[in-house]
């Protein structure tokens, strides 16, 4: 039964890149923006949830909560204040600008935290599973795929359910027009921003629990969110789930073969769908 | 008092003058036909009336307030409402969530408050049967229907149309001219700019002339379609 457990084992992995790449395809579903600043932002998040576990002694998830407001907040101010004035038809100032944010982001947390792996201690979850049949499952991985399916639900419900998220989907369909219908497409970008940073909050609330962190690590996070949002088709949550699975179901069975392995199987597989299918798996209609 | 009035509105690009010191009143409840050669400026005098393009001179009071120097939305939301000459539907959005999103942030209402509002317009339009189908798969009538519509779902004071007989049949033009004429019975004002000269005649009671951006005439249709000038610059191009 190794190779079940490979599998599920990989399918829960594929939940923390799935949460990892939420808030990457949420925003450049709508304003078409790139944000190469993504994984340093889960790493900042990351960092938010230790201070707060480590100076007011809270439990990681009620952290978790508590960092939620202030990171929509951050994301709110960082999309009205400086990338709102990169959108525009020439696709490079959005990208310089968050790769400078990125390289600022890890600075100030260098500066701050020093470059010592840290980790967000869950107590016993950390160790805690349940048992399936044959196979033995984490409690903390399990939790992080549930959250995932409940990140992608939500965003799901935001986005086809709600006023706000025909907002969303009339902006990112066309801005000028959106403005003659009332909409303020630059207060709309700012919200979106704001819930892609709740959903990096929840990334970085598992990043932080399950493995060790420090001020760097955010490009490699964002390689992993990059291929699981591309894999998927470009906005669609579902797709996103999709492709964060298939690059932690690739990684756990290439490292059950050689833990050398792990990482490039995951770039292969993403090549490998890349080829079969350019535009992703579940690619909108219209792009 | 009238609802809309420009005064010397002048805007150029470049050494292109597309509005040279436009003045004129809209009155509450009247109904403005706009005619001239293409590249008269008549879309561009739509853009500085929404706040989509900024003018570089003259003044724009729209229902007693300057909104000269207003953006878009805020023009909306004090009731300008406009169709596009090509139709710019939010085409992954379903026709009724088209009206949802005009109504719910155009007029800014609640969504429970204007669902009702958005069917009935869309029975009037003529789209009900469409509502729950992607506006990106609709034919060029229907789309220019659900202009009209997602513009009436703001709840405008004054309905900016942007040549919205053009390119349809007769039958087509005929049907939506009487929509639009029962929009005008119930007190809506209305600029309409329009090719379509004996549509447009069926509901405006007053036509005003552009060339070059600058207003040639207004006044009473049969006096301005009379007018040399117009006969010259205007319709000397058409025949």
């Amino acid at each position: 039964m190794m190779w079940l457990d490979t599998i599920v084992q990989g399918i829960l992995l594929g939940g923390l890149y799935a949460l990892f790449a939420a808030g990457l395809s949420l925003v450049f579903g709508i304003m078409r923006l790139v944000n190469l600043a993504h994984g340093d932002l889960i790493v900042l998040a990351a960092f938010l949830i230790l201070v707060l576990v480590t100076a007011l002694g809270l439990n990681p998830f009620v952290a978790a909560l508590v960092a939620m407001p202030a990171m929509f907040a951050l994301g709110f101010a960082l999309q009205y204040l400086v990338l709102n004035r990169t959108l525009g038809p020439d696709i490079l100032p959005p990208l310089l600008v968050t790769f400078g944010l990125s390289i600022v982001i890890q600075n100030a947390l260098l500066e701050r935290f020093s470059a010592d792996s840290r980790r967000v201690s869950a107590g016993a979850l950390e160790t805690a599973s349940l048992q399936f049949g044959p196979i033995n499952i984490g409690t903390m991985p399990l939790l992080t795929f549930l959250s995932a399916i409940a990140v992608i639900i939500g965003l799901n419900l935001v986005f086809y359910r709600t006023s706000l998220g025909r907002a969303f989907r009339a902006t990112s369909d066309d801005r000028v027009t959106a403005g003659l219908m009332g909409i303020r497409p630059d207060r709309i970008f700012a919200i979106a921003t704001g819930l892609a940073m709740v959903v990096v909050t929840i990334a970085a609330l598992y990043l932080g629990t399950r493995a060790n962190f420090d001020p760097t690590i955010g490009p490699a996070r964002l390689i992993y969110a990059f291929e699981a949002v591309i894999i998927g088709g470009l906005g669609s949550f579902w797709g996103t789930l999709a492709g964060g699975i298939i690059i932690g179901v690739a990684q756990t069975a290439g490292a059950s073969i050689n833990p050398e392995w792990q990482i490039l199987a995951g770039h292969i597989a993403f090549l490998l769908v890349l080829l079969a299918r350019p535009r992703g798996l579940f690619p909108r209609a219209v792009d | 008092m009238p609802i809309l009035a420009l005064d010397n509105v002048s805007k150029s690009f470049g050494a292109l003058t597309v509005a040279d010191k436009v003045s004129f009143a809209l009155e509450s409840g009247e109904a403005l036909g706009i005619i001239g050669p293409n590249g008269a400026g008549k879309s561009t005098l739509f853009n500085l009336i929404t706040g989509n393009i900024r003018v570089d001179a003259g003044s724009v009071t729209f229902d007693g307030a300057d909104v000269t120097r207003q953006p878009p939305m805020a023009r909306c939301l004090a009731g300008v409402g406009r169709t596009f000459q090509i139709p710019q539907p939010f085409e992954k959005l379903t026709v009724f969530e088209n009206l949802l999103v005009a109504a719910t942030f155009g007029a800014r209402k609640r969504e429970s408050e204007v669902s009702d509002d958005c069917a009935l317009i869309l029975a009037e339009t003529g789209l009900l049967s469409r509502a729950n189908q992607p506006a990106g798969g609709l034919s060029l009538l229907q789309r220019k229907r659900l202009e009209l519509a997602r513009a009436l779902a703001t709840q405008p004071k004054v309905l900016l149309l942007d040549e919205i007989a053009g390119g349809l049949t007769e039958a087509e033009c005929h049907q939506l001219v009487e929509t639009i004429q029962a929009i005008h019975r119930r007190g809506a004002s209305i600029i309409w700019i329009e090719h379509v000269l004996n549509a447009l005649n069926s509901v405006v009671g007053r036509l005003l002339v552009l060339n070059f951006g600058k207003v040639i005439g207004i006044g009473r249709p049969d006096e301005i379609m009379a007018s040399q000038a117009v006969r010259e610059i205007y319709l000397g191009i058409e025949v």
